[in-house]
């Protein structure tokens, strides 16, 4: 039986219209249509952490897009439940690669324009209380009154996160957000999802360019291959216990074999890739 | 990077401190020649000497309240005038530049279609309204503001454009993202993330507007411009210099204020004028 929460992908596709109009035409200036990806359908149970890695380029942050009702796509839908999902909406939080945090607000602020956007009737006293308690979440208590420059790279994600979470979405979209912090950071960051995951245990999407990050915190590998019309090429099921320990993660079984495929797989969809520019 | 020497720290100047030296030599040499050539009468004789200026820059200042009649006031009364005509002028302007603005950074096809009457608009001197606002109100306070208030619209109107429309998307789809509605997004994420610019370009108003009232205060009647027209048809060069420094002293506060403001709504950003 389908949960309210279940997120059904269905014959995503999304084709970019190139420039054909008769002025381009005129001026000699016209593209061919892109067809950034071509029919994905994807399943994804209640509560279950899935991962998307896939070459640079291959659609992965286009279907993200259209998960989240930024981007329509040219075929398919979306369903949430059996809910279609057409438009962004606070069902769904999005934690953006550049963190995406609006300057002139503080940390709170960030948090409380949030919540006053999604929940317009909620007391100033309960909003308050939520945005301390998902600051606390993220550990970045003390850092309230603070405005984002004032942060270090892996601080703002953690603000991301928290407003991302801070909504109760139904569903966490996660578009590469470690990809600019250092190795340091963003190993930290990993551990930090993993723990708050745990506690929370929503559907994430994560999109990654990280085998180690996708074996550490999902249940679901789906595998993209290259574009154009890119598609989905496998799906791994990563059933590690948990909670994992990024230390010990190479000691469950499977892992080498897992961790061999997505490498298999990334580095034969990326030397493609390098094949066809050549040419 | 220049290398460190090895001076004692107290006799290390910084870079500022140095500057300081040097615009005080200069003005030093600029001034001491100008005392040196008028008592060699190298310039002509209506041309007063540093020390008689100098005087009469203290005449002004140290007693700037006194009223004797239309043509003969103390300089912050002629001041408050030009201060008033300027800052209601500006105020005008800025009231249609900004939404003005605003609906022309978000609507492409209001920004192209209004950007011919701008192009058209924006090169003409301001000081070309002036007859028009006479012959149309008949009263040279509300001229004195017609021509301010439309001098005060195009760099506001074409920062505020700017700013509005290079707002990162980012912040949008966020606000987009938690489902705020296009009210909401204009006035929590647009403005605020647009409010540089849009300070910035009234920076650029008020300054222009502070250069075209002493012109048109020559034309019209009253304030400082027409005090520095009046003081030459009395042959007091001094009074002229006099007002020269005051007009640009008062032009630098009124940018500096704006430069604090620009600051404050900038957050770690780099302002756009610096």
């Amino acid at each position: 039986m389908e949960t309210a929460t279940h997120l059904s992908i269905r014959g995503i596709a999304k084709t970019f219209p190139g420039r054909r109009g008769w002025t381009d035409r005129l001026l000699k200036k016209t593209s061919p249509d892109f067809v950034a990806i071509a029919d994905i359908n994807l399943e994804i149970p209640p509560n279950t952490f899935v991962s998307i890695i896939g070459p640079s380029g291959c659609g992965k942050s286009t279907l993200l897009s259209i998960v989240a009702g930024l981007l329509p796509p040219t075929q398919g839908s979306v369903f949430l439940g059996d809910r279609p999902l057409t438009q962004p909406g606070p069902d769904r939080g999005v934690v953006f690669q550049n963190y995406a945090l609006m300057p002139w607000m503080t940390v709170a602020e960030n948090l409380h324009f949030a919540l006053e956007t999604v929940f317009p009737t909620m007391s100033l006293a309960e909003r308050k209380t939520r945005v301390y308690e998902y600051i606390e979440l993220v550990g970045l208590k003390g850092a309230e009154r603070k405005h984002p420059h004032e942060l270090s790279g892996g601080m703002k994600q953690r603000v991301g996160i928290a407003r991302a979470l801070a909504i109760d979405p139904q569903i966490l979209l996660m578009d590469e957000p470690f990809g600019a912090l250092d190795a340091l950071t963003r190993g930290f960051l990993q551990d930090e999802v993993e723990r708050i995951w745990e506690q929370q245990r929503k559907t994430v999407i994560l999109i990654t360019h990280s085998i180690e990050e996708s074996l550490l915190l999902s249940d679901q590998i789906v595998m993209m291959t290259r574009g154009p019309a890119a598609g989905i090429a496998e799906l791994l099921t990563v059933d590690f216990p948990r909670p994992r320990q990024r230390a010990d993660l190479d000691q469950y079984p499977g892992y080498h074999r897992l961790k061999a495929r997505l490498e298999e797989h990334l580095s034969r969809e990326t030397r493609a890739i390098e094949a066809a520019r050549v040419r | 990077m220049a290398v460190e020497k090895l001076t004692p720290a107290s006799l290390r100047l910084s870079e500022d401190q140095k500057a300081l030296l040097v615009t005080l030599a200069i003005a030093l040499v600029l001034i001491g020649f100008w005392e040196w050539g008028v008592s060699q009468k190298m310039f002509l004789p209506i041309m007063p000497s540093a020390t008689d200026t100098a005087k009469e820059f203290w005449f002004w200042i140290s007693n700037p309240f006194f009223d004797n009649g239309p043509n003969d006031k103390g300089i912050a009364l002629l001041l408050m005038v030009s201060l008033r005509r300027v800052l209601s002028g500006f105020a005008v302007g800025s009231l249609i530049a900004v939404p003005l603005g605003i609906l022309v950074g978000l609507s492409p096809i209001m920004s192209k279609a209004v950007d011919p009457f701008v192009q058209i608009l924006r090169p003409v001197s301001p000081l070309a309204w002036l007859p028009l606002g006479l012959a149309l109100m008949r009263d040279s306070e509300a001229t004195a503001l017609f021509v301010i208030a439309i001098t005060s619209i195009w760099p506001t109107l074409a920062n505020t454009k700017f700013g509005v429309s290079h707002v990162d998307p980012v912040y949008v789809q966020v606000a987009r993202t938690l489902g705020a509605s296009h009210w909401r997004i204009i006035l929590k994420v647009i403005l605020p993330a647009a409010a540089p610019s849009i300070v910035a370009g009234l920076r650029i108003s008020l300054g222009i507007a502070w250069l075209v009232i002493v012109a048109a205060e020559i034309l019209l009647s009253g304030g400082i411009g027409y005090f520095v027209w009046n003081e030459w048809n009395n042959l007091k060069i001094t009074s002229i210099i006099t007002a020269i420094l005051i007009i640009g002293l008062v032009g630098l506060g009124m940018d500096r204020l704006f430069g604090l403001l620009e600051r404050w709504v900038s957050f770690g950003q780099r302002p756009p004028t610096e």
